[in-house]
């Protein structure tokens, strides 16, 4: 057949020794084998490797579970004074990281509009979504109330967009000082961890298209819209960050229209 | 008990290893299967079928891809082998050379090995757990298996710097 004459792909390689491999490629890796001994040897060692792993490892999973993983403690939010003390440390190094990073920017020009936004929102966002038990002020279970205190503090009727159709739960938000007074920030929260973040504060610049800024670690969108500038930040996933940014677009400008 | 609940407490064993082997630091490791069970079981409602385990080893690699974001700008040596030095029974220097190879790769990289051959997933519940395409994990698991051989074989590279 076929299968039996192409050559073998060093990905095959991987398959072979993970147990991935179409069974009708089997044989042929076999044969390969037997006549090309550098594979071979190479096949054997990331076998040795696997089998080194799994010695090292391999029984970590039949120690006695410790009951601070007691999964009813756990659910009723045992305090844990040990979250706390390990967010303080995290806050301490990011810290100077913000003030190396401002200073890098002061020796540019006057940045725009669009620079100190995005800035200011993906240093929080850096900040904020590490933060595993203290991540928001008011949570997402009161929004009536995050949505009210947030506009009387920015002084504009926000919207808070449900953003569930596109897997997220709105964890909640808090209060930023801005770079021209106060800044809003709502926090969202994916099936698996992933975090969300939009960033509201109060501009002159006109209406503008959405503009997007990748980070080192994270990316942005960035808008104006009636006087509010929002940014949406996320993992730098371009495609997955407009889907979200267009969605809270969309309900925020329903909202709006709606009043 | 929900079938949720039992899914998840079967896991936490399996989770503990891979939280070991990831971070090779009992106390972090087991912070993170913490974090991951607290986040896990206020989640519930975002959890839509599927297999359990895979969703929480994605918890669990998303927080330590967090906590190593916020460690990035850190420049300081970290003390990965000496938190453990009590676990090696005997002269097992084996298994203390393939722990220093695993930390000398790339955060993604040394996930997806461990995924692979500790945890049994195979590469599309990696590349779920990742993120990533099928493709990706299998260019992330050769180049660990590339970097692991070079250690062992005596390149090592050099001692991270403190800036």
């Amino acid at each position: 057949m076929i299968d039996q004459n192409l050559p073998v792909t060093e990905e095959e390689l991987h398959a072979y020794v993970d147990g991935e491999l179409a069974p009708d490629r089997r044989a042929a890796v076999e044969t390969w084998l037997a006549s090309h001994p550098e594979d071979a040897a190479r096949v054997a060692q990331w076998r040795a490797q696997a089998d080194a792993i799994r010695a090292r490892f391999g029984m970590l999973a039949s120690e006695p579970v410790p009951a601070r993983f007691d999964l009813d403690n756990l659910a009723r939010g045992a305090p844990s004074w040990r979250g706390a003390a390990a967010a303080a440390v995290v806050l301490a190094f990011l810290t100077g990281g913000v003030v190396g990073w401002m200073a890098h920017g002061a020796s540019a020009a006057a940045p725009s509009r669009f620079d100190t936004f995005t800035t200011q929102a993906l240093e929080a966002h850096k900040v904020y979504v590490v933060e595993v038990r203290h991540p928001v002020e008011v949570t997402g279970g009161e929004r009536p109330h995050l949505v009210q205190w947030l506009s009387k503090r920015l002084d504009y009727e926000l919207q808070i967009p449900n953003l569930e159709p596109s897997g997220l739960k709105l964890v909640g938000g808090r209060l930023l000082p801005g770079p021209f007074g106060p800044a809003a920030f709502c926090m969202y929260e994916g099936p698996s961890g992933e975090r969300f973040t939009i960033y509201y504060a109060r501009t002159d610049s006109p209406q503008t298209a959405m503009r997007y800024r990748e980070g080192d670690r994270f990316a942005a969108l960035y808008w104006v819209e009636r006087g509010l500038a929002y940014v949406v930040s996320g993992p730098p996933e371009r495609e997955r960050l407009l889907s979200i940014a267009q969605a809270a677009y969309d309900q925020i400008d329903k909202g709006t229209q709606a009043k | 008990m929900s079938g949720f609940r039992e899914g998840i407490e079967a896991a936490v064993p399996a989770l503990r290893r891979y939280a070991r082997a990831l971070t090779r630091n009992r106390e972090l490791a087991d912070d993170l299967v913490q974090d991951t069970l607290v986040r896990a079981l206020r989640s519930e409602h975002l959890f839509h079928g599927g297999d359990i385990r895979s969703w929480l080893y994605t918890i669990l690699t998303n927080l330590n891809r967090n906590r190593l974001r916020a460690l990035a700008r850190r420049p300081a040596l970290q003390a990965i082998e000496d938190n453990d030095a009590a676990d090696v029974a005997g002269p097992e220097a084996g298994a203390r050379d393939i722990e220093r190879a695993l930390a000398s790769l790339v955060e993604d990289q040394r996930s997806a090995l461990l995924l692979v051959v500790l945890e049994g997933l195979s590469y599309r519940e990696v590349a779920q757990v990742q993120g990533v395409p099928i493709g990706t994990v299998m260019s992330r698991l050769a180049r660990a298996r590339l970097q692991i051989k070079a250690y062992l074989d005596g390149e090592r590279p050099a001692l991270r710097r403190i800036k």
